[in-house]
C-alpha cells in the first residue's frame, strides 16, 4: 500500500542505545543491516564492508509512522510536494506518511491514486500511501469507487477537511468499504456548530471577540461516528481529536468493543487556546488548541492507549496566506519535522509521558491502524530506523526546515531531542 | 485661563522604542491617566476662537480605513488636523484593496511615505498588529473585528471621569450585543484597570461567559450609575444566526426605555444606534443621555491619543500646553 522508494543497503549502527518497546528491547547494542533488512542485533557485530555509523550515547528506534499528512499534491505544489514532504518527514525520523486526499483535484479516482504512486516512487524520499476520499469531490453526496480506489492502491479513505455531514451516507460508506479491507478516518466537525469558528469557544475566543468552534462541535460527530462504527460493525479512525468529550467517547467506545482508534496532533497535545493571544496565524488550527483541561485528557488518552496514535497533521500554508491576521488566515500547521522534538520537550522530558509511549504511539501504533507493517527492531525486519539526539537541542529555523512552507508554532523556539539519522525501507533517508 | 503654547524641539519621538495603541491590554493605570490628562487640556483648546494647534505640524497620520465608519474616521481625522498634522485618508472601497492586495502590501505601500502614525480600522482580529509588524509608523487600533477598539474605550472613561469626577466605584451596565462587539471588550479591560464594576446585560446568544459578571434580565441595569447600551447589529438577525428571534423581542425585553432608566442613571451610547431598537429614542434624547458628550471626547482623546504617540508623553504635555 506504500509507494516509495526502497533500499538494500549495509550499515551497521554502533552502540547505540537500542529501545523497541513492542520488541521488549532497551540495550546498548549494534544493529547490522544487510541489503536493507536487520540482519543482527547484538555486541561489537562484525562491520564487514559495511559503512559504520558510530552512535555512542544516542537512541537508536523504531522509525515514525505519521498517519495524517498534507503533501498539496496534485494542485498546490507551491505549498509542498511530495519530493519536499517527504525530506520534511525523513528529517523528523519517520520512515513512512499517509497522505491526505484533500486536493485539487480530490484523490477520488483510481486514475490519480494510480499517478500519485507513480511520482512518489520516483520523488519521495521515504515510502507514502495515499488516501482516497470516501465520497466524489469529498462533496458528501455519493461515494466515490472505494473498491476500484483500494485496488488502485489507496491506504485508506477519508474527507479529511470536511466531515462526511449526512449519517446515511456514512453508514453507507462504511457498510460498502467492508469489501476493501481499509481503514475509513474522519474528519469530525459539525459544521453548524463551528461555522464561523476560528478558536476554541471559550474564555480566550470571548475575551479576544474571535469566532468560537465549542468542543460540542467535534465530539458530537465523534459520537455520531462510533455510533455508527457499532452499528456496522466497521472500524472507524477518529482523525485530530481536539476536546475531552472526544476522548470520553472514544474510551466508552473501544471498552464498548467497538473498532474505533483515535488519534492526536503534537500541537492538541502541547498547547491551549493561551498560545491564541498573540493572534498569530501559526497558532491557528482545525480543530482548534482548546484549554488544558483538554489537553490533560488528550495525555491521559495518550499515555492509556484510547488514542493509539500521533498524527501531526502537517498542513502547509504559503506564507502569503499566514501573512495576514488570524480571521482571514487558512487553519493549519507544519509539523513533520518538529513531532518528536515537540513531544520530547513538552511531554517527556518533564516526566509527563515515558519516552517508551512517545515511541510506540508514533510508530506502531499509527501502522497498526493502517494495516502497515509496524516498523520495528528485530532479526529479518525491513531497516525502518532512527537515531535520536536525546542530550541534543537545536532551533527551530524558518530557513532550516525542509517543508515547502513554514507555518510552524515552533519557529524560533529550542527543542531537545534531535532526530540524527533516518532509516526508511533499508535505506538512509536523513542524516 | 492661560495661553496654550507649544515648546519646539520636545516633539521627537522617544528612541529606540516603538509605541502603538494596539488593545487596551497594552496600557497601564499610569498611561490611562496620563492620556486622560492630555484630553482634558486639548479640550481646552478647542473652547478657543481658534482651535488648530501648531503641535504636529509636518507630521504625517493616515487613516486606513477597511470598514464605514462616521465617528471615529472624522474624529481622528480632525484630532489630527487640530495638531496640523497632514492627513491622508486611505479606504478600502476604490483603493487597491478593491484589486485584492493584502494588508501586509497597503501597509508597506503607504509606509512608504514615511507615515508618523497609521490609524487602522479593519473587519478582522489583529489586523492592527499585522499593521504594526510591517511598518516604522506608530500603529492606532481604531477597530479590529470584535476584538479591540481602545480610543473609544479611552473617550468613554474620559467622558465618566468628566461626568461624574471620578471612575474608582463606578457601576457600569453594558447591555445588548456583547458577542459582536470590540466596543465592550475593550470598555471592560478599561473599566477594570481603572477600578469600575461592570456587569453585562442581555440575551444569553449575545452575552458571553468570562469576561465580566452576566444577567439576562433587565433589571438588574437598576443599580448602575451608567447604562452603556450597544448597538444591535441588524445583520445578526439573519436567516441561520438567529441569535434573538426578532428585534421586536428584543426591545421588549432589553430596549432601554424611560421606564427603565432610574432617577440620576446616565446612558451612553458608542454610535451608530439604532432608535427604537436598543434605545428608546426618548432616552436617547433625554438629558440622562450623554452621547453627545462621548463624540466631543472622542476628537480631544484621539487628540491625546496622536500626541502621546508622538511626543514624550506626560512631561512634555505640560509643558507643551499650559493648562487653566
Amino acid at each position: 500500500m506504500l509507494a516509495g522508494p526502497v533500499g538494500r543497503e549495509n550499515i551497521v549502527v554502533r552502540g547505540a542505545r537500542v529501545v523497541d518497546p513492542l520488541e521488549r528491547v532497551d540495550a546498548i547494542v549494534d544493529v547490522r543491516i544487510d541489503n536493507g533488512v536487520i540482519a543482527q542485533i547484538g555486541e561489537l557485530l562484525d562491520t564487514n564492508e559495511h559503512r559504520v555509523v558510530d552512535a555512542a550515547g544516542q537512541t537508536l528506534v523504531p522509525a515514525f509512522v505519521d498517519p495524517h499528512v498534507h503533501l498539496r499534491t496534485p494542485g498546490r505544489e507551491d505549498e509542498e510536494t511530495i519530493a519536499t514532504g517527504t525530506a520534511a518527514a525523513a528529517a523528523g525520523g519517520y520512515c513512512a506518511i499517509l497522505a491526505m486526499p484533500n486536493t485539487e483535484p480530490v484523490v477520488d479516482d483510481p486514475e490519480i491514486v494510480r499517478g500519485l504512486r507513480t511520482r512518489a516512487e520516483a520523488e519521495a524520499r521515504i515510502p507514502v500511501g495515499f488516501f482516497a476520499a470516501i465520497t466524489k469531490g469529498q462533496a458528501g453526496e455519493e461515494l466515490a469507487a472505494l473498491g476500484s480506489l483500494a485496488d488502485a492502491g489507496a491506504v485508506g479513505f477519508t474527507d479529511d477537511g470536511h466531515p462526511v455531514v449526512a449519517a446515511g451516507v456514512m453508514r453507507r460508506a462504511l457498510q460498502y468499504n467492508a469489501i476493501t479491507g481499509r481503514t475509513i478516518a474522519v474528519h469530525c466537525e459539525e459544521q453548524t456548530l463551528t461555522r464561523g469558528g476560528h478558536a476554541h469557544a471559550g474564555a480566550v475566543a470571548a475575551e479576544l471577540g474571535i469566532g468560537g468552534w465549542p468542543s460540542l462541535g467535534e465530539s458530537l460527530m465523534v459520537a455520531r461516528d462510533i455510533d455508527l462504527a457499532a452499528d456496522t460493525g466497521q472500524s472507524v479512525h477518529l482523525m485530530h481529536l481536539s476536546a475531552r468529550e472526544s476522548v470520553d467517547h472514544l474510551r466508552r467506545g473501544r471498552d464498548a468493543g467497538v473498532c474505533v482508534t483515535g488519534e492526536a496532533s503534537p500541537h492538541h497535545l502541547c498547547l491551549t487556546d493561551d498560545a491564541i493571544r498573540t493572534l498569530n496565524p501559526n497558532f491557528k488550527m482545525n480543530p482548534p488548541l482548546r484549554t488544558e483541561d483538554d489537553r490533560a485528557a488528550l495525555v491521559e488518552g495518550l499515555r492509556d492507549g484510547t488514542i493509539s496514535a500521533v498524527a501531526t497533521d502537517h498542513a502547509p500554508h504559503a506564507l502569503e496566506e499566514k501573512e495576514t491576521t488570524f480571521e482571514s488566515a487558512p487553519f493549519g500547521v507544519v509539523g513533520l519535522e518538529t513531532a518528536f522534538s515537540a513531544l520530547y520537550t513538552y511531554l517527556v522530558e518533564p516526566g509527563i509521558l515515558p519516552l517508551e509511549t512517545v515511541l510506540e504511539r508514533m510508530s506502531a501504533g499509527p501502522a497498526v491502524i493502517f494495516g502497515l507493517d509496524r516498523p520495528r527492531i528485530a532479526v529479518g525486519a525491513p531497516a525502518n530506523l532512527t537515531l535520536l539526539d536525546l542530550s541534543g537541542s537545536w532551533r527551530v529555523r524558518a530557513d532550516r526546515l525542509r517543508s515547502r512552507s513554514q507555518n510552524s508554532w515552533l519557529l524560533g523556539e529550542r527543542l531537545n531531542g534531535r532526530v540524527c539519522l533516518t532509516i526508511a525501507a533499508g535505506r538512509v533517508a536523513f542524516e | 485661563m492661560s495661553d496654550l503654547r507649544v515648546v519646539p524641539g520636545d516633539l521627537v519621538p522617544p528612541r529606540g522604542q516603538r509605541r502603538h495603541l494596539l488593545s487596551v491590554e497594552d496600557l497601564t493605570r499610569d498611561d490611562v491617566e496620563r492620556l486622560l490628562a492630555t484630553a482634558r487640556s486639548f479640550s481646552v483648546s478647542q473652547e478657543r476662537e481658534t482651535k488648530k494647534l501648531p503641535t504636529l505640524r509636518g507630521r504625517l497620520v493616515i487613516n486606513l480605513f477597511y470598514e464605514s465608519s462616521t465617528r471615529t474616521s472624522s474624529s481622528f481625522e480632525l484630532a489630527a488636523k487640530r495638531l496640523s498634522a497632514d492627513t491622508l485618508n486611505v479606504k478600502s472601497a476604490g483603493s487597491s484593496v478593491d484589486k485584492g492586495e493584502s494588508l501586509k502590501d497597503t501597509t508597506l505601500t503607504l509606509s512608504s511615505y514615511d507615515p508618523d502614525v497609521i490609524v487602522v480600522r479593519h473587519p478582522e482580529a489583529g489586523a492592527a498588529n499585522v499593521v504594526a509588524n510591517n511598518t516604522r509608523a506608530r500603529v492606532v487600533n481604531a477597530g479590529d473585528g470584535k476584538h479591540q477598539h481602545p480610543t473609544q474605550a479611552l473617550l468613554d472613561l474620559y467622558t465618566l471621569r468628566e461626568t461624574f469626577g471620578r471612575l474608582d466605584g463606578l457601576h457600569i451596565a453594558i447591555v445588548g450585543d456583547v458577542v459582536h462587539s470590540r466596543v465592550a471588550r475593550s470598555l471592560v479591560q478599561a473599566l477594570e484597570l481603572v477600578g469600575s464594576d461592570v456587569i453585562l446585560v442581555g440575551p444569553p446568544t449575545l452575552v458571553p461567559n468570562g469576561l465580566a459578571p452576566v444577567s439576562h434580565d433587565i433589571a438588574s441595569i437598576a443599580d448602575a450609575d451608567v447604562i452603556y447600551v450597544l448597538r444591535m447589529q441588524k445583520e445578526r438577525m439573519l436567516p441561520g444566526a438567529s441569535f434573538v428571534p426578532s428585534l421586536g423581542e428584543y426591545a421588549a425585553r432589553w430596549g432601554i426605555t424611560p421606564e427603565r432608566v432610574g432617577a440620576g442613571q446616565r446612558v451612553m451610547h458608542p454610535g451608530p444606534m439604532n432608535r427604537g431598537v436598543e434605545l428608546d429614542p426618548r432616552v436617547a434624547d433625554s438629558p440622562a443621555s450623554l452621547i453627545t458628550d462621548q463624540v466631543r471626547a472622542g476628537l480631544v482623546v484621539r487628540m491625546a491619543v496622536l500626541y502621546d504617540l508622538l511626543t514624550a508623553g506626560p512631561v512634555a504635555v505640560e509643558t507643551a500646553v499650559g493648562v487653566a
